[in-house]
């Protein structure tokens, strides 16, 4: 027998169910993972965008909202100014058309690689219960650039932005099929109390994030 | 990992006799068992939520063949290689195999206690590979040599000094006295093996019954760069880590981030499902995930299973006062804290760890706090009586406990014997009252402290007294 057969056999007569588990059973087993039955939540007294926006400050991320994209190199490039912080790195492709050297910003279409300053990325939605981004991995959200590189730069559509992340789970059921090879939920910079539990930001991932939420 | 828990209490007093670790501990102490607190105010249904998380776990255990083989099925058709072991050694051997398989020689690995429980560090240096642990923590414990010391918290017993001498002499840097500029030195150092890294190793925290998925949960971003940089990445993770869907999943991560560091959430929550996508420019092109019980079933079949709902969150440990004083070492394997005394026994065997069921006060704080309701103060107590039922305690005790019960059985003896210790105790008591030396048992708590001594009736003595002068 392999181990498999062996490890599956033990939890069955762990469980009493040495014999193995009916159909019904495990159709009713099934059942459950198909219902996505949400547990009990917190209570909730909140409104999406300004909640979104007080978390990612507590979590120590900065926010900024403009209108409309095509706004977004300006802002952008105001930020960095403002902070002095580096002005060319990578972005997402679908930013590739922005004006970004109208700003002042160099800035290119691909993935992220360890020596960028800047990475620019979208979000597949955000849930306003943390302040955090939720991020899908794929042929072109390319995973390296919100991780790489030490400033963070996240566009998001304020009609995007969820309450929790139940509400991005159902989001993502109803826009795609199946999850991406990753799913990752980023809320604020990198940290690490590790030494005399001291907080530090900037682990191994970014310094900083900037969330820039079109309120279109 | 060696198991040294056996020699539990003389590592106990070392610590408790170390300046340095006294020093780290309450530190800590005050940090965690506060944020823990303030950040679980956000929840104004915790204990509903608690309940849920407990029912969420206890779901996974009475299902986790049928879930398990769902999970399974899900993942491979995401293209995940499924490996099972039963045994630590089947675990390191697996790990092995696919490194030479795809001739790695530089790995990157992201905190697992399981890999701890295995001694897989150990084992893939012993096979020629270049092994290097990236959370901070558990870079800082490889870099000295040593064990983690908390399950979250791996280099909490180390200070800044410690760590500014360790990093200027391993990195041939400038010595540094700042926090934060120390945590860069690392990122810095780390960097370039990340990016040239063959394989990474990670855990994880759960495994997603509805999709195949892997999660962990990371504040500094070495878990996402472990899944996703090398091109090879396997994870490690013991069967109890099943979970129905991905909503159970978010229910539990609102008090397990809480309950570890206090915070509401944590940086990173990163789901894996497959290795890298048809298009995808990053991800690693082979992702195994292997699945091990090492003693999991064992304790599933036990009147101590409820353990098995641990969601590592580290919350006993911080509220537990034998922990605080003495930290995670003097348990002697992986999992310090009233956990570690239930699954240390659990996983090594109970005769192994003799002192650590025992090392409780049973007061009860784990138990209040335990994000997954695990009652571990009774759990403990089962485990003190499998001691008494294998017969493992020191014969001075049965003894001990064999003479009381022999006297208990006759009340005109038992009295007789009291009465006579009474008195002897207060006589040698004297003006101060106080017993500074106790016979047999009793020796090792006069060896810190001195021992109230009788006052020279015993208690039926007084019972007696008090309800004569009622009846009057």
């Amino acid at each position: 027998m392999s181990a498999r057969d062996n490890i599956l056999k033990r939890i069955r007569e762990a469980n009493g169910r040495e014999s193995g588990t009916s159909a019904t059973q495990r159709d009713a087993i099934l059942a459950r993972l198909d219902a996505h039955t949400r547990g009990p939540l917190p209570t909730m007294d909140w409104e999406p965008l300004p909640r979104f926006k007080e978390r990612c400050s507590a979590l120590m991320s900065t926010i900024d909202e403009v209108g409309s994209l095509a706004q977004v190199p300006r802002a952008l490039a105001s930020y960095l100014k403002q902070k002095n912080l580096p002005t060319g790195g990578a972005c997402w492709p679908e930013f590739a058309e922005l004006d970004w050297a109208g700003a002042g910003l160099a800035i290119q279409a691909r993935p992220s690689h360890g020596d960028d300053k800047l990475g620019i990325t979208g979000a597949f939605c955000a849930l306003a219960e943390n302040g955090t981004l939720m991020l899908l991995s794929g042929e072109n959200t390319h995973a390296t650039t919100s991780l790489l590189p030490e400033n963070h730069v996240a566009i998001v559509a304020a009609s995007r932005i969820v309450r929790t992340m139940e509400d991005g789970w159902d989001l993502l059921r109803s826009e795609r099929d199946g999850l991406p090879r990753q799913v990752n939920f980023v809320s604020g910079p990198s940290r690490t109390a590790d030494i005399e539990m001291t907080l530090v930001l900037g682990a191994h991932g970014p310094f900083r994030v900037h969330v820039i939420v079109l309120s279109e | 990992m060696q198991v040294t828990s056996n020699q539990f209490k003389q590592a106990a007093s070392r610590k408790l006799a170390d300046p340095k670790v006294q020093k780290a501990l309450r530190n800590a102490k005050g940090k965690l068992v506060v944020a823990r607190s303030r950040s679980m105010l956000e929840l104004d249904n915790f204990e509903e939520i608690r309940e849920a998380a407990a029912r969420i776990r206890d779901f996974g255990l009475q299902h986790m063949d049928v879930l398990l083989e769902e999970w399974e099925k899900k993942a491979t058709a995401a293209g995940t290689i499924v490996h099972w072991a039963e045994t630590a050694q089947q675990v390191n051997d697996l790990v092995i195999g696919i490194a030479r398989k795809h001739e790695v020689r530089k790995i990157i690995k992201s905190k697992s206690m399981l890999g701890e429980e295995t001694n897989l560090n150990h084992a893939l240096e012993a096979a020629g590979l270049d092994v290097r642990e990236t959370d901070l923590g558990e870079y800082i414990i490889q870099q000295f040599g040593e064990t983690p010391s908390h399950i979250i918290a791996p280099a909490v017993h180390k200070s800044k000094d410690d760590i500014a001498d360790l990093f200027a002499q391993k990195h041939g840097r400038p010595r540094l006295n700042d926090i934060a500029a120390l945590t860069h030195e690392a990122r810095d150092v780390l960097r370039p093996h990340f990016l040239d890294a063959d394989m990474g190793i990670s855990g994880a925290n759960f495994l997603v019954a509805e999709t195949g998925s892997t999660m962990i949960v990371t504040n500094e971003g070495n878990g996402r760069m472990t899944t996703t940089m090398p091109r090879v990445h396997v994870a490690i993770t013991g069967i109890e880590k099943i979970v129905p869907t991905l909503e159970d999943v978010s229910l539990l991560l609102r008090v397990l981030t809480r309950s570890a560091t206090g915070q509401s959430i944590s940086n990173y929550l990163s789901f894996t499902t497959g290795p890298k996508r048809p298009g995808d420019k990053d991800g690693p092109g082979e992702f195994h995930v292997i699945i091990v019980d090492a003693g999991r079933t064992k304790l599933l079949a036990s009147e101590i299973r409820e353990a098995l709902r641990c969601i590592r969150c580290g919350a006993c440990m911080n509220h537990c006062p034998v922990y605080q004083n003495i930290g995670g070492h003097a348990y002697g394997w992986v999992y310090p804290g009233p956990i570690g005394s239930i699954l240390t026994p659990a996983y090594v065997g109970v005769e192994k760890a003799i002192d650590l069921p025992n090392a409780s006060t049973l007061c009860n704080q784990c138990g209040v706090v335990c994000p997954v309701k695990i009652p571990l103060p009774d759990l403990m107590r089962k485990l003190r009586e499998q001691q008494v039922q294998k017969n493992l305690r020191p014969w001075s005790e049965r003894l001990g406990l064999r003479l009381w019960a022999w006297a208990a059985e006759r009340p005109v003896v038992y009295g007789v014997l009291t009465r006579i210790a009474a008195r002897m105790g207060k006589w040698i008591g004297g003006r101060d009252r106080l017993l500074h030396r106790l016979p047999a048992a009793g020796a090792e708590w006069t060896s810190g402290r001195d021992f109230p001594a009788p006052r020279g009736r015993t208690f039926r003595e007084l019972y007696a007294r008090t309800r004569n002068r009622r009846t009057r």
